[in-house]
């Protein structure tokens, strides 16, 4: 097995892809605080998450040398980030539909009060 | 096995592995299944965050116009370029250059040291701010404009996360550093060779995590009804 | 079942220790045990401190079925009960239930199973251990100074803004013992993926791997979540960050989803070990392949990515939305079926089996029964409406009790009597130990079925006083308390008793198939003689007849004869 395919090092990746992907991780640095300071609404949030997954995909897949990993690795990965969203579906799941059932007392809102 | 035989002393193959292939895939696994832990580790307060930030967007906005996005993003671009140095670092490992390894590694640790210093310096104003949580918390909606009336204390949760999840990732920054530090002795020691220098990237790929969970925390904290 | 082929032997490191001994007498004195990196004295060591440990959370118990055995509070004062069953849930759960099988026997097994010289990591595995006490001490700290009562499940606002006790030393304490937990899963999925010998397929390898496997993939994802839960509840208590304070708008739910996140997936980390020693020992003493070996296999697997899914089903009556209360009871009755489908596989492995009821046997008879009943149980509490009226009341209490202590901690002394002559190269009286066998059945039924009652006709749990009418079955459960107390005594004594004066075991007295059994009793440090090559599957007690066969028209063997 060669020695190289676990970290994915030199005959892989080379020196101008590095670089490379530090000035694309800088330049969406900016973008991203540019952006915060227009207001594009709802969409502000779907923006800045969205440019903080390309980067994060970046960091990942280059600096940790994803792209080249192993197929166990890609699965080792992709299996936190399910059981992540696992954990905030199903949080959601329940703190998104408490409103649905209107029960006296309860609060219309969650996180709203019911009076003094 | 081949590889045994023309392993240069001293012997770095530990005598339950068969080959030093095995021996780095081994630790390359152990090291992305920690990281796997960590993602849920973190994944928690990601969770906290979600559901309070939805519930309180408004006073989550004006708590987080007291944060400095100048700071915020200075450091963001610190640990990129820090974590440019650990791929440096990688790549000289496995060219055999052992100055280079030692600056990149060097380098590395400056930036992470930079980062925190930036993140004390923040802290230490919002502590002048009255802005740790505790009974000397006061808040102020300091955002330009009529808002609607901010509930302190819903804004202060802002700062029960922001804490929380800054200080968490600090910790992490502090043990990574000192990491850093024990394979930059190593180094000048002339431990890591070309054949074995697993510790490197396995430490690059702890790093790298670290600086991960930044570039979420950036605009997740900093960047928040700021228009 | 493997061919061992004899070639140089690496054992010979030549620092003045005896070629080729066993792993027990490779040196001498507390250092080399303390420092050691072989992961069969690791697994000992765990052994002496999971032992400690469960003798802890039994004293607690006993005090528990005492104070319970008369209707009035007249044993304690109901701040001391409080801390009486948290302590025993603690104890019990974070210091045995979770970290004993995989640290004992997977430990002790993995390695040998899969033809390997050690795990993955052997300093990382006595640092566990370390780990683990370190954690412990602080546990124990916290429960000598002044004690924990907010359950083991530390609800807030309770655990983070009113209990008066030490939460913040306790809930640190188990962080650290989750470290050790973590370091142990990993080390066991990088052994398993990298280390197996050559021919050591994974559809090769012993179930009791396989589940470990599935064990390890809980471990990790869940434990941290449980770990950062904690972690705030002590920053809630020591520094003000009220993250689950609803002053601030916080959500003590969301402390219990993120609690039960883990702490769901965590009773399938203490039953699923179990279930691999319970494929084994069936395996071994009805002389035959397991039934079904790959949706065996495949069912552990299952049961580790199901069991995420389900934990609102502790929260029914929590104020969480009964929508997502349907979508988490639909849920755990999928969860159900893998465990179901373990369950029969065993029983049809027995048809047409060559059964023998030797003691592992016994606790393997009594882990079936046992775990029928806990089981379903856990069906029927996972069904919502049935849960709102018992949800709190001892019904819950003997449905836990039914799989941990019938499933684990049974499978556990299954799996002792089992290995033991593999681990310390001695066989145990079987005449005493048949009887503590029985002994634990009886008083362990005694004790929690009439729980079962109990919690039906309304008892609440943790409530250390109760109507005068329910008195006869709490006297009976307490009864029952004794006789499994004096039955798991007993193995305390015989056990260490055969250490020394047990009889010579050889390397295989059951006659089982598996690479462990190749290995001398005890094992050599390095485990096997020379390398490892394995060209035949699993649970092949064919081929093994064949080579016994074969064996004996040249020489005598000297193990148990093929029936």
């Amino acid at each position: 097995m060669a020695q190289h395919d676990s970290h994915g090092g030199a005959p892989h990746i080379g020196l101008p892809i590095y670089f490379a992907v530090f000035i694309a991780l800088m330049v969406l640095t900016a973008v991203t605080v540019w952006v915060a300071f227009q207001d594009f609404g709802a969409m502000n949030n779907v923006i800045a998450l969205g440019i903080a997954t390309v980067k994060g995909a970046l960091v990942v897949l280059f600096f940790m040398h994803v792209w080249h990993s192993s197929p166990l690795t890609k699965i080792v990965l992709v299996t936190a980030i399910f059981f992540f969203l696992i954990l905030v579906v199903f949080v959601y799941a329940d703190v998104g539909t408490r409103d649905l059932l209107e029960i006296p007392g309860r609060p219309a809102h969650f996180g709203e009060s019911t009076g003094p | 096995m081949s590889d045994v035989a023309h392993s240069p002393k001293p012997n770095r193959l530990a005598h339950w592995y068969r080959s030093y292939a095995e021996q780095t895939e081994s630790v390359t696994l152990g090291m992305w299944l920690f990281l796997v832990t960590e993602v849920m580790f973190f994944g928690g307060l990601f969770m906290a965050y979600m559901l309070y930030r939805g519930q309180n967007a408004d006073a989550w906005a004006a708590a987080s116009h007291h944060l400095d996005i100048g700071l915020g993003a200075f450091n963001t671009a610190v640990l990129i370029g820090s974590s440019l140095t650990v791929v440096l670092a990688v790549w000289a490992a496995e060219k055999g250059k052992q100055k280079q390894l030692a600056l990149w590694l060097a380098l590395t640790i400056v930036l992470g040291c930079t980062f925190l210093g930036v993140k004390a310096i923040e802290y230490e104003h919002k502590y002048h701010e009255h802005l740790f949580p505790g009974p000397e918390f006061m808040f102020e909606d300091t955002r330009e404009g009529v808002h609607d009336f901010v509930d302190p204390d819903r804004a202060r949760m802002f700062f029960h996360v922001y804490f929380g999840m800054t200080g968490l990732h600090a910790l992490h920054m502090i043990i990574g550093i000192g990491i850093f530090l024990v394979l930059l002795v190593n180094t000048l020691r002339g431990k890591y060779t070309q054949q074995w220098h697993d510790p490197i990237p396995i430490a690059g790929l702890y790093w790298h995590f670290v600086d991960l969970v930044w570039i979420y925390l950036f605009p997740l904290l900093y960047l928040i009804g700021r228009h | 079942m493997t061919s061992t082929t004899i070639g140089d032997s690496h054992a010979h490191e030549g620092d003045g220790h005896h070629e080729h001994a066993d792993y027990l007498s490779d040196g001498y004195g507390l250092k080399s045990w303390l420092l050691t990196t072989d992961h069969k004295r690791i697994a000992v060591l765990y052994l002496i401190s999971a032992t400690g440990f469960f003798l802890l959370g039994s004293i607690f118990a006993a005090l528990i079925r005492l104070e319970l055995a008369t209707p009035q509070g007249d044993l304690v004062q109901p701040d001391m009960y409080n801390r009486l069953f948290t302590i025993h849930g603690v104890i019990m759960v974070f210091l045995f239930l979770i970290p004993t099988i995989p640290g004992v026997f997977g430990n002790f097994l993995i390695p040998l199973m899969i033809g390997a010289k050690d795990l993955a990591f052997p300093r990382l595995n006595l640092a566990s251990w370390y780990v683990y006490n370190v954690g412990a001490i602080c546990v124990l700290l916290a429960v000598f100074q002044g004690g924990l009562d907010t359950g083991w499940t530390f609800y807030v606002p309770f655990s983070s803004s009113y209990s008066a006790t030490n939460v913040v030393l306790a809930a640190v304490g188990i962080f650290i013992a989750g470290f050790a937990s973590i370091m142990t899963g990993l080390n066991f999925m990088v052994t398993i993926h990298r280390l197996r010998a050559p021919g050591m397929t994974w559809f090769r390898m012993p179930l009791f791997v396989w589940s470990h496997y599935a064990t390890s993939i809980i471990i990790l994802l869940g434990t941290p979540v449980v770990a950062i839960t904690l972690l705030l509840v002590g920053a809630e208590r020591l520094l003000h960050l009220g993250i689950f304070d609803p002053a601030y708008g916080g959500d003590p739910i969301l402390f219990q989803h993120l609690f039960w996140f883990y702490s769901h997936p965590a009773v399938y980390i203490m039953v699923l070990p179990a279930m691999g020693i319970q494929s084994e020992i069936i395996a071994a003493f009805a002389r035959k392949r397991i039934f079904g070996y790959k949706f065996v296999a495949y069912s552990s697997m299952a049961i580790a990515v199901l069991g995420f899914l389900v934990w609102g089903h502790h929260m029914y009556t929590s104020s969480q939305s009964p929508y997502a209360g349907i979508v988490f009871s639909l849920l755990t009755m999928l969860v159900a079926v893998p465990s179901a489908v373990k369950t029969f596989n065993w029983t049809a492995t027995l048809y047409r089996g060559s059964v023998s009821f030797d003691t592992p046997m016994l606790y393997a008879m009594a882990f079936m029964g046992l775990f029928l009943v806990g089981g379903m149980t856990g069906v029927m509490l996972g069904t919502l409406g049935f849960d709102v009226h018992v949800h709190d009341t001892y019904f819950v209490v003997a449905h836990f009790h039914y799989v941990m202590v019938g499933v684990t901690v049974t499978a556990f002394m299954g799996g002792l009597h089992y290995w033991w002559p593999k681990i310390f190269g001695r066989m145990y009286p079987e005449f005493w130990a048949k009887l503590s066998a029985m002994l634990i059945f009886a008083g362990f039924n005694l004790t929690f079925f009439p729980q079962f009652l109990l919690g039906y006709l309304g008892m609440p749990r943790r409530y250390h006083a109760y109507p005068d009418e329910w008195q006869v079955l709490n006297v009976l459960s307490s009864a029952g308390a004794s006789i499994l107390g004096f039955g798991f005594i007993l193995p305390a004594f015989y056990l260490t008793w055969s250490l020394t004066k047990g009889e010579k075991a050889p390397a295989n007295p059951w006659g089982a198939t598996g690479l462990e059994w190749k290995a001398a009793s005890p094992p050599i440090t390095h485990n096997f003689e020379g390398d490892v090559v394995v060209t035949h599957e699993a649970y092949d007690y064919e081929a093994l007849v064949r080579e016994r066969d074969a064996a004996r028209t040249t020489t005598q063997s000297e193990e148990k004869p093929v029936v």
